[in-house]
């Protein structure tokens, strides 16, 4: 922890971003992009916020810093720990596993984790199972980082991870060959 | 069948690119200042005779909505457009936004100046990151070309449009909580009245609408609202993205015409249920919200929002989620109560307590540990729940319950009876 104390701030060009990120609100509302400044920050900060990141954000918005915190924990996608390079989401809710997200969370308790929200032995990955991620016409899928990896099986699952570790570059979006949504003809 | 020259969404899948160079050959952006010019009164009135319903799933006339909206000028009103999609089984607004964007941007428009708002926030969820993207650089196309901004469109209207990406919560789709999260703050729904379109963003007048609703509006103004309302049954009118998941031999998005027959978008357009028609158990029909309805009731349904709410389900967000006969009804449900458990907000006790238990409940059934009056206990709970919440969010959690034990109680006894035996 004790690295994690010194102070945070935006580079150069986050802060660049963040003044053009509380354009988009009126003045006297900066509050609202308390949502994209923390995203910002924790891009910056190996995807995860600690204390004084979140604390950074506050007073770069004159917010109390309990009203951030209580953004932090409530979005599911502010992280209070460091997940690793790679953070594998594995969609589980009834679209997905009607067509057998549970073979593609076995191939990441296999090649990453045997648990949820734990490192990997080399400690490039870390998975966990999330609700719903929206694009139930291509399950199963995975949201790796920024990105998505659909029409999965248990066999692309772990082609996909192979390749992270190799790193080898994969095609985002269907790996079974198909153009997004449209029926396979 | 809806006619190829029909279709609203001729890029759906993204064939080619979503670029305003792209998109102008489609027909985006053609005469828009002529649309504006022909005056508040005359768009609104053209939404009302399509009879566009909105498409996020509660289904009210659109513009009746729109007619809500204070006129008074001095007022700051807002369009928000909800881009939070997070409904299981719905995956519609991301086609749209990452390969119609343009279609989208001029039905705001449109909206907003039906409305009387020069600004616009269109909320997307955090993780259509690369969604975000692409709408963000398909405003800054539209800016440079002069379409929004000041005077847009040489309309005379100035007009400002910004996207404001949300961080994974699906009660932001509930307006009064995007609202919320959009100020800073937690989404949690608000009490109402007041209403948005009274006190909404800001404390200002807001109206919100889904991207599907927004995103048709261009169609309709240039067509007709006549053309749009010609598709479908009276009141149930317009064409509609459907998204078919779940036990099917081809998962897609697809545009159809509204009231087509259950059984018909499935087979033509999905390749079918997986083992054919007579291998189907149940279909949840218009997210993971609605009950489910067994196959008697597939046979003959018609895809609207009258046909499904006499068979006591509904259209919500129309993605139909397919079950054949190898499902495990109880542990496809148990899902989705997992889900709600997961997303309420836990500002209500009945829904932060409920569907917790609920869940519970469900997996007890599930592993066979439970009586025909824990299934009793359980239908009761719901009821409770059910209505006494500030959002529909709680109802949204005993719905499936209720479904799957109005077709299903006497299968699922059966079951619970054999376990206990073996046990």
């Amino acid at each position: 922890m004790s690295e994690q104390l010194t102070t945070f701030s935006f580079n150069n060009k986050n802060h660049e971003t963040a003044l053009q990120i509380l354009k988009r609100y009126p003045e006297a509302r900066k509050q609202s992009a308390v949502m994209p400044l923390l995203d910002l920050a924790q891009r910056q900060n190996d995807n995860w916020l600690s204390r004084d990141v979140v604390e950074y954000v506050a007073n770069y918005l004159e917010m109390p810093f309990i009203r951030v915190w209580e953004v932090v924990t409530f979005y599911s996608m502010y992280y209070t720990k460091y997940n690793g390079k790679y953070l594998v989401q594995v969609c589980g809710t009834t679209p997905c596993w009607l067509r057998g997200s549970d073979q593609v969370a076995k191939a990441c308790k296999e090649m990453i984790s045997p648990e949820q929200n734990t490192l990997s032995k080399d400690g490039l990955f870390s998975w966990m199972q999330v609700e719903c991620l929206g694009a139930c016409v291509n399950a199963p899928l995975v949201q790796i980082n920024d990105d998505y990896y659909e029409d999965l099986t248990y066999d692309t699952t772990v082609n996909i991870l192979q390749s992270l570790i190799d790193g080898k570059k994969i095609e985002v979006g269907s790996q079974s060959g198909r153009k997004s949504s449209k029926a396979v003809s | 069948m809806l006619k190829e020259k029909d279709k609203i969404f001729t890029n759906l899948f993204g064939e080619e690119p979503w670029s305003l160079q792209s998109a102008l050959k489609r027909g985006d952006w053609d005469n828009t200042k002529s649309l504006i010019q022909k005056g508040r009164d005359w768009i609104i009135d053209e939404m009302k005779k399509s009879e566009l319903r909105g498409r996020g799933g509660a289904g009210f006339p659109t513009g009746l909505k729109w007619s809500f909206m204070p006129k008074d000028p001095n007022l700051n009103n807002y369009l928000v457009v909800n881009a939070d999609e997070s409904e299981p089984g719905t995956c519609k607004d991301r086609d749209m936004i990452r390969n119609e964007p343009h279609k989208l941007i001029e039905g705001c428009l449109l909206a907003s100046f039906a409305m009387n708002a020069h600004h616009c926030y269109i909320y997307i969820r955090g993780e259509y990151f690369n969604e975000a993207v692409v709408l963000q650089k398909a405003i800054e196309e539209a800016y440079e070309a002069g379409l929004v901004g000041k005077n847009a469109a040489k309309s005379g209207w100035d007009f400002d449009i910004y996207v404001h990406r949300g961080a994974g919560a699906y009660i932001c789709g509930e307006e009064t909580a995007l609202l919320e999260s959009l100020e800073g703050k937690k989404g949690q729904p608000r009490l109402k009245p007041p209403f948005p379109a009274n006190k909404g963003l800001y404390g200002s007048p807001t109206t919100v609408n889904n991207v599907e609703t927004i995103s048709v509006v261009p169609a309709i103004l240039k067509r007709g609202g006549e053309w749009f309302s010609s598709f479908g049954r009276p009141k149930n009118t317009g064409t509609k993205v459907f998204c078919i998941s779940g036990h099917v031999n081809k998962p897609c998005n697809i545009e159809e015409e509204m009231s087509i027959p259950l059984k018909e978008l499935i087979e033509k357009h999905a390749g079918g249920v997986t083992g054919g028609w007579d291998n189907l158990k149940a279909i949840i029909p218009g997210g993971s919200s609605v009950p489910l309805i067994p196959k008697e009731i597939c046979d003959t349904v018609l895809m609207d929002f009258d046909s499904l709410s006499e068979v006591k389900s509904g259209l919500g967000t129309a993605a139909v989620i397919v079950m054949d006969k190898s499902t495990d009804l109880v542990q496809a449900i148990a899902r989705l109560s997992h889900f709600y458990k997961h997303e309420s907000c836990g500002q209500c006790t009945p829904c932060r307590e409920g569907t917790g238990w609920m869940w519970r409940m469900m997996e007890k059934i599930g592993k066979g540990n439970a009586s025909s009056s824990d299934i009793d206990k359980l239908l009761d709970v719901t009821k409770q729940i059910e209505g006494h919440t500030i959002c529909a969010l709680g109802d949204a959690a005993a719905w499936p319950i209720q479904g799957l034990f109005r077709h299903f109680r006497d299968e699922i006894e059966e079951q619970l009876i054999k376990k206990t035996r073996a046990a």
